[in-house]
């Protein structure tokens, strides 16, 4: 066991350090959560910079026109960007994350040609068609159809949960070719031009007030058969590939933010006096832990893949650990926050960033410059430089509660750990 | 930067599991259940001769000069397997106490706390409130740590000490005493805090190896008891206990790794922060999984006879001798 790191993984770190310093602080302001064409333009022209500094696909195999990191400098990369507080993924989620890496894997030559380079130069937004209303935790029994019908598919069905789906250019879609009660056996993968005709999107409003998914309703959309990805119904196993490409550093961004996170509610913990509170210190004492503890197994997931080259299982126990203990660190910071965490918005002579000094106050006492737009529209754990504010607050702890269901629900992480890790028979 | 078991580590975790296996098997182990001395002086020599007791000592000193992370390895064996006997206070006192790491000499420690409302007493044993005292039959020496010191206490010398008639860990015999004599200094604060930090990381060790064989005893009879028609591991909330078992004893294991390897490399973390982490998790997974373990034998869990308990017990003692998990979490509180 070794945590330290070899001269060329701390070569790389210190280049991409010195780089994150320039580049970071020229970003012009960020937009607000709620205005996603803003969100595609921030995200996809923070794609391109790191592109032009060949930063782009730092997961990706060259061949596919990626950096081919290392697991190890996967891990450093997500470290320093955090450290930065470079902005996330964002809208290039499902093309970065998910969509180019099966292309990557399973596309066909014209496929990659034509599919790969947008996503990494930030040109083209992919949105994900997996859930439907009936097929959630069981993906295996999704009903939107896909008729053969010369050189197209003929698709009708609906799809939920699609994030970034009015700002994306391409649907990754899974749909039933085979007969109704295929199952696994029965899926394609499709990419879904979102310009097609038949397509409908509605947003759905979550908890926290935001649009951030919704549904899609496709009425007889054509979908050219060149468009399928890996054989027709043999759908499932393209996805799986997909899943399994991932290297062991899903959700170790969360874990890092969370840490900043942790540190924000302490320092809130000082201005509002409640790290007087033995109960308080502990609280934070135990999370910071079970925090640190989650670094230690982050890399050693890493280390795992870095080995064997595929990621182990113990992703499954990082995902649900993790996401568990968020929940917990939400609590803490509402706690904190008093009467403050029961807005969105600042309420005067409650604002836990401690601009106001006293209720009524008309005039932030702090330092000036335009409101952070997270502050209001709820940021989910985003601390910015300065302290957290309402919107930090509130925000983190509602969306906390899609942690737990999101990229499969803790319920389910119990069942793969259980069946795949411990061989318990299935249910 | 490689954070899985080195070939070295993974052979080495394999030696000690069938040593443990050959010399310390559960039937025997339990046949000196509630004993006032449970050591098995033969396995004791085992354990000296595989280098349990010096393995961390430098190798001029007579010690095999291996590292931390390797203790821990080891150290999570010898927990998984109940091994009796105060394991971790003879190899922490090797190179203090004389005889400790060839096996020779049987140390045990104690931490003690001063009276309520007595002044804490500078370079002095502070041990005058009543202490309790695992082990004290079998020992040759007798370390106290206290805060700013280390002592070195011929048991012999340990007026009357109290027999506890039922000790909740049936292999972990107890005595408790008034007051104990001052001893032999032979550390001061330095080696006092090192004693402190390094005992957290290897009794976290020791944890974590309880909560690993909680998590198998629990699944094995999750597969093979049938209820319903079915065994029932096959039912989620059986199966969940046993999932989140798992993740208690993963993620402890990883914090304690994390807290050995930073022992070995000061450079790359706070080693004091990782060892408390560590401490604090690890007791918390061998205590839960413990008592998890129990729930999932249902009925058979309260008996005797499956030995789901002596795990849960020797979890509740292990962790009562590492500060217990408040004072744990402020310490790491402080330096996060």
């Amino acid at each position: 066991m070794d945590l330290r790191y070899t001269p060329s993984e701390e070569a790389f770190r210190a280049e991409l350090r010195s780089w994150l310093a320039a580049a970071v602080p020229a970003l012009g302001p960020k937009p607000s959560s709620l205005d996603w064409q803003g969100r595609r333009r921030y995200d996809t022209a923070w794609q391109r910079t790191l592109y032009d500094a060949g930063y782009a696909g730092i997961d990706w195999p060259t061949e596919g026109g990626g950096r081919g990191a290392s697991p190890v400098e996967q891990l450093i990369y997500l470290e320093e960007l955090e450290r930065a507080h470079a902005p996330y993924v964002g809208v290039n989620f499902v093309g970065l994350l998910h969509a180019g890496p099966t292309v990557i894997v399973e596309g066909t030559p014209e496929q990659r040609a034509r599919f790969l380079p947008p996503i990494l130069r930030g040109e083209e937004v992919w949105c994900q068609g997996f859930s439907e209303p009936g097929a959630g935790s069981d993906l295996a029994s999704l009903r939107t159809r896909a008729v053969r019908d010369g050189d197209d598919y003929v698709v009708s069905g609906q799809k939920i949960w699609t994030s970034h789906a009015e700002v994306a250019d391409f649907c990754e879609l899974l749909v039933r070719t085979g007969s109704e009660d295929s199952r696994h056996r029965g899926i394609s993968w499709l990419i879904l031009p979102m310009d097609s005709p038949g397509i409908e999107f509605r947003p759905l409003r979550t908890i926290a007030g935001s649009t951030e998914f919704g549904e899609l309703f496709l009425d007889e959309v054509r979908v050219p058969v060149a468009n399928r990805v890996g054989e027709e119904n043999d759908g499932w196993r393209v996805t799986m590939t997909t899943l399994s490409f991932e290297r062991g550093t899903a959700f170790v961004g969360e874990a890092l933010q969370s840490m900043e996170l942790l540190r924000a509610y302490r320092d809130l913990a000082g201005r509002t006096g409640a790290w007087e509170d033995g109960e308080i210190r502990r609280r934070v004492g135990h999370l910071g832990a079970e925090l640190d503890a989650l670094w230690a197994l982050a890399r050693r997931n890493v280390s795992q893949a870095a080995r064997t080259g595929v990621p182990g299982i113990g992703g499954s126990v990082f995902k649900l650990a993790l996401s568990e203990l968020r929940q917990r660190l939400a609590e803490l910071g509402t706690d904190l926050a008093g009467p403050a965490a029961l807005a969105w918005d600042d309420l005067p002579g409650f604002r836990t960033d401690g601009t106001y000094a006293t209720a009524g106050a008309a005039e932030p006492a702090g330092p000036g410059g335009p409101p952070d737009p997270e502050r209001t529209a709820g940021g989910d754990g985003i601390v910015g430089d300065g302290p957290v504010g309402n919107g930090v607050v509130v925000g983190t702890w509602v969306h906390s509660f899609s942690r737990t269901i999101a990229a499969g629900t803790s319920q389910i992480q119990r069942n793969i750990i259980a069946e795949r890790i411990l061989g318990l028979p299935k249910s | 930067m490689d954070f899985e078991l080195s070939e070295d580590e993974l052979a080495l975790a394999e030696g000690m599991r069938r040593l443990c296996a050959g010399r310390f098997p559960l039937e025997k182990v339990r046949a000196v259940e509630g004993e006032a001395v449970v050591l098995d002086a033969a396995g004791w020599s085992e354990l000296a001769d595989a280098g349990v007791f010096g393995l961390r000592l430098p190798e001029a000193d007579g010690g095999l000069g291996l590292p931390t992370a390797t203790a821990a390895v080891v150290f999570e064996e010898l927990g998984r397997a109940l091994v009796p006997g105060p394991v971790l206070a003879s190899h922490l006192a090797a190179g203090l106490v004389p005889g400790a790491a060839d096996g020779t000499v049987v140390v045990g420690a104690v931490r003690p706390r001063p009276a309520p409302g007595r002044p804490w007493q500078p370079g002095a044993s502070n041990a005058v409130a009543p202490v309790v005292l695992e082990h004290l039959g079998a020992l040759g020496a007798l370390v106290v740590v206290d805060e700013d010191r280390i002592g070195v206490v011929d048991p012999a010398a340990v007026g009357d000490a109290l027999k506890v008639q039922r000790p909740l860990d049936p292999l972990t015999p107890l005595w408790c005493v008034d007051s104990l004599p001052e001893g032999d200094t032979v550390g001061g604060a330095a080696e006092a805090a090192r004693w402190r930090r390094d005992a957290r990381v290897l009794g976290g060790a020791l944890l974590v190896g309880l909560a690993a064989a909680t998590v198998e005893l629990a699944v094995s009879y999750a597969k093979d008891r049938e209820q319903f028609g079915r065994p029932i591991g096959s039912f989620q909330a059986v199966k969940h206990l046993c999932a989140d078992m798992l993740v208690r004893a993963e993620v402890a294991r990883a914090a304690v790794h994390a807290a050995a390897v930073t022992v070995d490399q000061p450079d790359v973390g706070d080693a004091d922060r990782a060892a408390a982490g560590a401490a604090l998790l690890a007791g918390e997974a061998a205590v839960a999984n413990g008592r998890t373990c129990i729930q999932v034998h249902g009925g058979m869990g309260f008996t005797w006879e499956i030995p789901a308990h002596l795990y849960l017990m020797r979890a509740r003692v292990l962790a009562a001798s590492l500060d217990g998990a408040g004072p744990l979490a402020e310490l790491v509180a402080e330096r996060f």
